[in-house]
């Protein structure tokens, strides 16, 4: 069964009143082909456990690793990530477009 | 985001209420719009927009670059009849993402054979109705052909404000059903907001043709514009689909 946004967003209100530090990340430009439009998210808490996406499974990995960053910072952060991008072997989208992710954290004041 | 906004965001989202949340993207600086509070607010036009078409995307306003995450409901789709047609419509609706229900209070149509995956209330609409609580974001098909089944579904139909309302029959069939109807209590605005014959104009003549058309009426009155939907209609008569 795959997990609607509704079901992504209860984890991270469920997550962060359980006392984890969760962060969401949000898909909030797209170019070219993108796997995920504008609007798909991903949440993810302080051991590490995701869910939800905002890309074909490219780039999820970086993103939980930034994620843990801003939950240790509460600053949000804009992420891009594209093929041309120099990490892209790591971390581009195989599919050619390049797409913007926000990520926050949930709870900061 | 504030917990306080997640949780005002999941709230509205489990009463199937439309929201919007901006966020300043340079600050994070973020606030939810619920849907009764668009009219009024100052990006008031961009917001209808994108909450129109269901989508998410980046703004400029005052200077600045606004993300405004769109948060519809789930479209859903209540099929009254379990007939040939809603075989197809039913699969070819969810391939759509909506959520669909049939309804068919004749147990030899309504049958999981028949609809695999599909949940179906074998019940009159009077009991299987009320209890699916449709809202604005549900379109609403009658194609039962049989008026104790269709007339008192209709009549549910247009008390809940449903975004489309279609029914099967051709135009002598709609005619005497709008008699029925008025008859009941039903008023002119009622009646006109019933999409009949169903489906658009595109020849379709096989259960999963008429599949094809009621779909791409629905898609047209969920995305169009109301002038632009207008115009369309004027460009396209109706199937007949009888």
């Amino acid at each position: 069964m795959l997990n609607r946004d509704e079901d992504i967003l209860q984890a991270a209100e469920n997550w962060q009143k359980a006392g984890h530090g969760v962060a969401l990340a949000t898909v909030v430009e797209t170019w070219g082909s993108a796997p995920r439009p504008a609007g798909s998210s991903l949440v993810i808490n302080d051991d590490g456990t995701f869910l939800g996406s905002v890309s074909g499974g490219c780039v999820e990995g970086a993103v939980v690793t930034e994620a843990l960053d801003v939950i240790a910072s509460g600053k949000p952060k804009m992420l891009e990530f594209g093929v041309a991008d120099e990490t892209a072997w790591n971390v581009g989208l195989s599919c050619g477009g390049t797409i913007r992710v926000f990520v926050e954290k949930v709870g900061q004041s | 985001m504030k917990l306080e906004t997640l949780t005002q965001l999941n709230a509205e989202r489990a009463a199937r209420r439309p929201v919007i949340v901006v966020t300043d993207v340079a600050t994070g600086d973020q606030r939810l719009v619920k849907a009764k509070d668009i009219a009024t607010d100052p990006l008031g036009a961009e917001l209808s927009k994108q909450l129109r078409m269901g989508k998410s995307g980046m703004i400029e306003s005052g200077g600045k670059k606004l993300f405004l995450n769109v948060y519809a409901p789930t479209a859903r789709l209540v099929v009254v009849g379990a007939v040939h047609i809603s075989q197809a419509l039913a699969p070819l609706a969810r391939s759509l993402d909506y959520d669909v229900t049939v309804v068919d209070p004749r147990t030899a149509f309504a049958s999981p054979e028949r609809f695999p995956d599909v949940p179906l209330i074998a019940e009159w609409p009077d009991v299987a109705l009320p209890p699916l609580n449709i809202d604005h974001y549900t379109a609403f098909v009658a194609l039962t052909h049989d008026p104790k089944i269709d007339d008192p579904a209709l009549l549910h139909a247009f008390e809940r404000d449903c975004f489309y309302i279609g029914a099967l029959g051709s135009r002598k069939t709609h005619a005497k059903r709008a008699e029925r109807l008025k008859a009941q209590g039903a008023d002119d605005a009622d009646i006109a907001r019933i999409h009949a014959p169903i489906g658009l104009s595109i020849g379709a003549v096989s259960p999963s043709e008429i599949a094809v058309a009621i779909m791409a009426e629905i898609t047209a009155e969920l995305r169009l514009p109301k002038e632009g939907l207008k115009q369309g209609e004027k460009q396209t008569a109706k199937v007949q689909a009888a």
